[in-house]
């Protein structure tokens, strides 16, 4: 009863609050994103907030776990995914209310510890057994994407660990445990000056792409369609995205 | 025992409440996985090639893991119970130190003092000894977790020994290789055994220190465990029907071990 009494009364002063605010629709957002774009998107976020005023509020996690949470009903008014197969399973699932749009990519790269100790020069280098290449299992997506581009090359890479992430993967390397490793472009950039990369040719051909979208059920669709449009098009917020290693969509 | 005495060391009734839900804790959740079962494609599951090859990993890994604790270990054990030192008790919990370290933690000793950067990566380059990414590293991280398992259950043994059986057989002109050999050990027995055992299990069950320190290669470094971690990320029966062939394996090792070892107790 006391819980029940206590909860009115907020939701008396959320109305209050809200009707002091006057025309605007709604000052507040939630964008669903992908973990790897939780740096980027905290800083944009801040960016879209003095721009417009609206506040933002994120829950990151794994594409796949908040495509499945949205399925479940958690409220949210924007999606942005780290591969477009969870994005077709969210449309597919109707919970997306506008054809989603590819805001960034992120393609594969070898990193080598500082000073390159094994001379990695190309893919094709990381099929000699005395460099000890670490890569991630064909389980996860950095795995799926290290299989079509060694297939792509005709390159059989022999690696002495497979990690369930790429994360481990770049640790391995950072160390100095492995001679080499296959990670994401961003994943690179975080290693900074512990690693070297050596660019993939044709790595650019296939990237992983990040698409981002309305939400059906969105609260504020306005305000959330103005996020979707600042990630697309505004010049710092592509910025933001090009100095933590992703590139623009050439599509 | 007689009868009498085993009715009145009985504990109360009422512990039974308490002592049912403990074995809940541990059964439910065990239970619970049981139902998300695939039993159509159980066969078909646990045959692949990659849960095959982690099985037999598991298997022999663990087997010389144990073996290397036994012949570590039983040593070591009869040092910490038969010094009389000041810095003994500091000393012990040193030793048990992997009982409490979170396992990623020991991973990550290891690899600082095994890795090719580590510690020990100059000397073992020089004797030609690789230990990052081979199979020996699952076995140097298995010891390194299970070793506290085996060195408790030896101590507590060697110190529960009545020390006048021993000194007469002093006495009697026994050398001390000769007492350890046909007394103490034979003593002992029970409590080597289920410390190997426990050891054993904990072995098979070994994750962390493997994941952070071994590498992940099938066949070569990837367990059970590690299999199943892996599997869950999209074959979530896969994961489940793995894991029940883990609790299997385990519950047949152990119910094996102390069948045998708690006869001698009860006569």
């Amino acid at each position: 009863m006391k819980r029940s009494f206590a909860l009115g009364a907020i939701g008396a002063l959320t109305l209050t609050a809200c009707g002091g605010n006057g025309e605007e629709e709604a000052d507040s957002i939630i964008v669903f994103a992908a973990a790897s774009l939780n740096e980027v998107f905290e800083e944009i976020g801040e960016l879209y907030t003095e721009e417009t005023g609206a506040q933002v509020s994120f829950t990151f996690a794994g594409s796949s776990g908040l495509v499945e949470q949205l399925e479940n009903g958690a409220p949210a008014d924007v999606l942005a995914t780290a591969d477009e197969t969870n994005m077709n399973n969210a449309v597919e699932g109707g919970l997306v209310a506008a054809d989603p749009e590819l805001f960034a990519e992120n393609y594969l790269v070898i990193v080598t510890p500082a000073g390159n100790p094994a001379d990695v020069a190309s893919l094709e280098d990381l099929e000699d057994d005395a460099v000890e290449t670490v890569i991630c299992a064909v389980q996860v997506p950095c795995g799926a994407a290290t299989q079509r581009i060694s297939e792509a090359a005709g390159v059989a890479i022999t690696p002495v660990s497979e990690e369930t992430s790429v994360t481990d993967v770049l640790g391995r390397v950072r160390n100095g445990e492995a001679d080499a490793g296959l990670v994401y472009a961003t994943d690179a950039l975080q290693g900074g000056d512990e690693v070297e990369t050596v660019e993939i040719a044709g790595a650019e051909e296939d990237p992983n792409l990040y698409p981002i979208a309305l939400l059906e059920n969105a609260d504020a669709p306005e305000a959330g369609q103005e996020f979707v449009d600042f990630v697309l098009t505004d010049e710092l917020a592509q910025n933001i995205l090009s100095e933590a290693g992703f590139t623009r969509p050439q599509g | 025992m007689n009868s009498a005495t085993r009715r009145l060391t009985r504990p109360p009734t009422w512990i039974l409440i308490p002592g049912l839900l403990g074995a809940a804790v541990v059964l439910l959740p065990v239970t619970g996985m049981m139902t998300r079962l695939n039993w159509a494609q159980l066969p078909e599951l646990l045959t692949s090639a990659s849960s095959l090859a982690a099985l037999r990993l598991s298997l022999w890994t663990a087997s010389a893991a144990t073996v290397l604790c036994l012949i570590l270990g039983v040593p070591l054990a009869l040092m910490l119970a038969h010094a009389r030192f000041r810095g003994l008790p500091v000393v012990r919990s040193l030793v048990l130190l992997p009982l409490v370290l979170p396992p990623v933690v020991g991973g990550l000793a290891l690899l600082y003092t095994f890795g090719s950067q580590g510690m020990l990566s100059g000397a073992l380059e020089f004797f030609g000894i690789r230990v990052a990414y081979t199979s020996l590293a699952v076995v140097l991280a298995m010891t390194f977790v299970s070793m506290p398992f085996l060195v408790i259950s030896v101590e507590t043994a060697v110190r529960g020994l009545d020390p006048e059986i021993l000194e007469a057989a002093t006495v009697d002109g026994a050398t001390r290789t000769g007492i350890l050999r046909y007394m103490v050990l034979p003593l002992i027995t029970p409590g080597l055994v289920s410390g190997a055992v426990l050891a054993f299990a904990r072995s098979l069950g070994e994750f962390g220190a493997t994941l952070a320190f071994a590498g992940n290669q099938q066949g070569v470094t990837r367990t059970l465990p590690l299999e199943i971690y892996l599997q869950r990320e999209t074959d979530p029966d896969a994961a489940v029907a793995l894991s029940l062939l883990l609790i299997g394996v385990a519950i047949i090792v152990i119910s094996a071990a102390y069948s045998r070892s708690s006869r001698p107790a009860e006569r």
